[in-house]
């Protein structure tokens, strides 16, 4: 049997997702014996043409370009899975999707004429199906290799959905949103990170995303009743992951109250 | 038993080491990150000396006291479960071999000697005891449990979410220890009666050099126990309570709660009886080891009731009834005991203060209009 095709592709991004895969050090050398890299500019200058079995798409999309090349990738993959917040939730440029892009290009470019550019920045999933979607900003490299590891072996990844709070409370750090009255996103994020921020005394900032059930209203009731205010909370909830629904609409409601 | 004994803090320090000489790992309240945790002592310079905690929903926070009070607070967010029953654990690892497998022994645990353990916590570990060797062993809870020294220590300062009187486990340890202690301080007078429960807490105390206490030394020490009764922060009326949630699994207050819960879980995985588990199987990226990993779950997370089809209890309002009625009711059925003991630590820890208390006497007293 020969090794599966590996493809790793990205988007708007800044690579950090790519890197968690070259982080993997020893893990890559194994990743590398199991699959065929087939193509992954950032890792090789190898370039093999699809189809491939497994491919993994970095970046959220943001040009009439992307568009066209996300289609086209997906037509060429197997298996597609996105990794990292731009990917996954289009990222912390999704800012732009709450402004006027043009107005953006017009103070940045001296020829804003030569920008194409889309309206939004939006997860692939908005585009073509996905059959995973690893979160994270940057994402987790133990999680990269069991989804890695996961499809190899032809099963489900164990990537759980809830809350950042269950992996403070398995590592043994004492809430600090408790103890120390910090704001924290750990109760609507899901987990990830291992809680990592938590441990080192600061709130979570949400960068894996919304959890399962996230109840993004009664926390930032809870946060309004510790002093903070409403334009606070539409900067905590307007982070890497703006534009994922759930932080999405509760930070429209505290912006029209703000 | 053995009459009433007393240990100034020389004496306690002494009778940490005899426990370490005993080969137990001794542990005990440390204070870590602004809260008391359970963490190694060598002495008890390294409790939190002259350190109390102020509880209430949702919040924690340590204070100083205005003594050298050596247990001067109540629970932190852990409890004895973090050790008896970890929250990870390799279950067993195996590797592949040309003509099958072969499994590792998993490694020996630490014998624990816990100090300073509450009233609360010892009933908790009673529960507990029911729950994984009541029936088949459980492995990984007894190798922990089995060895375990445990030295108790009264309630006199119950806290802010406190309410074990209602519950029938404390303020006073009637059972379960190997030593219990009441701290003491009377202007100058710092000291600590000791009871022995077993025949090695009599031998602990011996080679700690614990001596006779004094009369006044015991009255002392049962009047500051007996006043913490009445002291609790909060009360739950445990009158007919099981049967009143089993009829009111469609009580509208459900939705109320889930309108503020987060699901986030804090509350069941701080619980010193909930016992919930996952276990996961992995392999490494060649498929030559493996391995079977318990972690601590929780009825608040969504696979934990996943089934075909999606989880059964999809809804926020039926996670935190399935939660809330297994303590207070079905553990009833189950194991023949109640599920809480009345530690508080899942009103202190939620992140948006959530009362048991609370929720529970708002379902009895909605009632009528259901
Ligand atoms: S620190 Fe944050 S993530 Fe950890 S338990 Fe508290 S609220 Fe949850
Ligand atoms: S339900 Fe709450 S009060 Fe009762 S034992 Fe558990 S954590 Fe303690
Ligand atoms: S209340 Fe939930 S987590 Fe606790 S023992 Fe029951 S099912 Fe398990
Ligand atoms: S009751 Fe509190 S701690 Fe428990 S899941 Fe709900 S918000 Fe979290």
């Amino acid at each position: 049997m020969s090794k599966p095709k590996l493809g790793v592709f990205k988007f708007a991004s800044c690579d950090g997702c790519q890197l968690s895969l070259l982080d993997c050090e020893d893990e890559l050398l194994t990743v590398a014996g199991a699959v065929q890299i087939a193509f992954f500019p950032e890792a090789s200058r190898e370039y093999m043409e699809g189809p491939y079995d497994l491919t993994l798409v970095e970046g959220s999309i943001t040009t009439p370009h992307d568009l066209e090349a996300i289609k086209e990738i997906r037509a060429q993959s197997k298996f597609l899975i996105t990794i990292g917040a731009c990917a996954t939730a289009g990222g912390i440029q999704a800012l732009r999707n709450w402004k006027d892009v043009t107005e953006f290009t017009r103070y940045v470019y001296a020829h804003p004429e030569y920008i194409s550019t889309l309206e939004t920045s939006t997860p692939v999933a908005d585009h073509v199906a996905v059959d995973f979607e690893l979160r994270g900003c940057p994402i987790n490299k133990w999680q990269l290799i069991e989804v890695v590891n996961a499809f190899l072996h032809g099963r489900k990844p164990n990537i759980p959905s809830y809350s950042v709070c269950v992996e403070c409370k398995r590592r043994g750090t004492a809430c600090v949103m408790v103890a120390q009255g910090i704001p924290c996103l750990g109760p609507v994020t899901q987990a990830g990170c291992g809680a990592l921020c938590p441990a080192y005394n600061r709130g979570c900032y949400g960068c894996f995303g919304p959890m399962e059930s996230p109840n993004v209203l009664a926390l930032g009731e809870w946060w309004r009743s510790m002093g903070v205010d409403d334009r606070a909370l539409v900067n905590a909830l307007r982070g890497f992951n703006a534009y994922a629904e759930p932080f999405r609409e509760a930070s429209d409601v505290y912006a029209q109250q703000a | 038993m053995t009459p009433a004994q007393v240990l100034d803090r020389e004496g306690l320090d002494r009778l940490i080491e005899a426990l370490s000489a005993r080969g137990h790992r001794v542990l005990g309240p440390t204070v870590r990150d602004g809260a008391i945790v359970y963490g190694d002592l060598a002495a008890t310079s390294d409790l939190p000396v002259g350190w109390t905690d102020r509880q209430g929903p949702g919040k924690y926070r340590l204070v100083r006291r205005d003594d050298d009070a050596l247990f001067g607070y109540v629970v932190g967010p852990q409890s004895p479960k973090t050790y008896l029953h970890p929250a990870e654990v390799v279950v067993w690892a195996g590797e592949r071999t040309a003509h099958g497998f072969t499994m590792a022994p998993p490694p020996e645990p630490p014998r624990y000697a816990f100090v300073g353990v509450r009233p609360c916590e010892l009933a908790a570990i009673g529960i507990q005891d029911r729950v994984f060797l009541g029936g088949e062993r459980d492995a990984v809870y007894g190798s922990r449990r089995e060895g375990i020294f445990l030295v108790a220590v009264n309630c006199t300062e119950p806290g802010g979410t406190c309410f074990c009187a209602s519950m029938g486990t404390g303020p006073a340890a009637t059972a379960g220890y190997d030593i219990v202690l009441t701290e003491v301080i009377d202007g100058k007078d710092h000291y600590f009666t000791a009871e022995s429960g077993s025949e090695r807490g009599a031998e602990v105390l011996r080679e700690a050099g614990a001596v006779e206490a004094k009369k006044g030394q015991v009255k002392a020490a049962a009047d500051l126990v007996e006043a913490a009764t009445g002291r609790m922060g909060r009360t739950m009326e445990t009158a007919g309570l099981a049967d009143l949630l089993r009829q009111s699994l469609e009580h509208p207050h459900w939705q109320e709660v889930a309108k503020r819960c987060l699901t986030c879980a804090n509350c069941t995985l701080v619980c010193p009886t909930c016992f919930c588990a996952n276990v996961e199987d992995t392999t490494d990226l060649t498929g030559r080891q493996a391995q079977r990993v318990r972690r601590w779950d929780s009825c608040f997370n969504y696979e934990f009731s996943l089934i075909h089809g999606g989880p059964h209890r999809a809804s926020a309002a039926a996670r935190y009834r399935q939660w809330m009625t297994h303590k207070l009711a079905w553990w009833f059925d189950q194991f023949g005991t109640s599920g809480c003991v009345g530690c508080g630590r899942c009103i202190t820890w939620c992140p948006v203060g959530i009362d048991i208390t609370a929720e529970a006497a708002a379902i009895r007293s909605k009632q009528e209009v259901v």
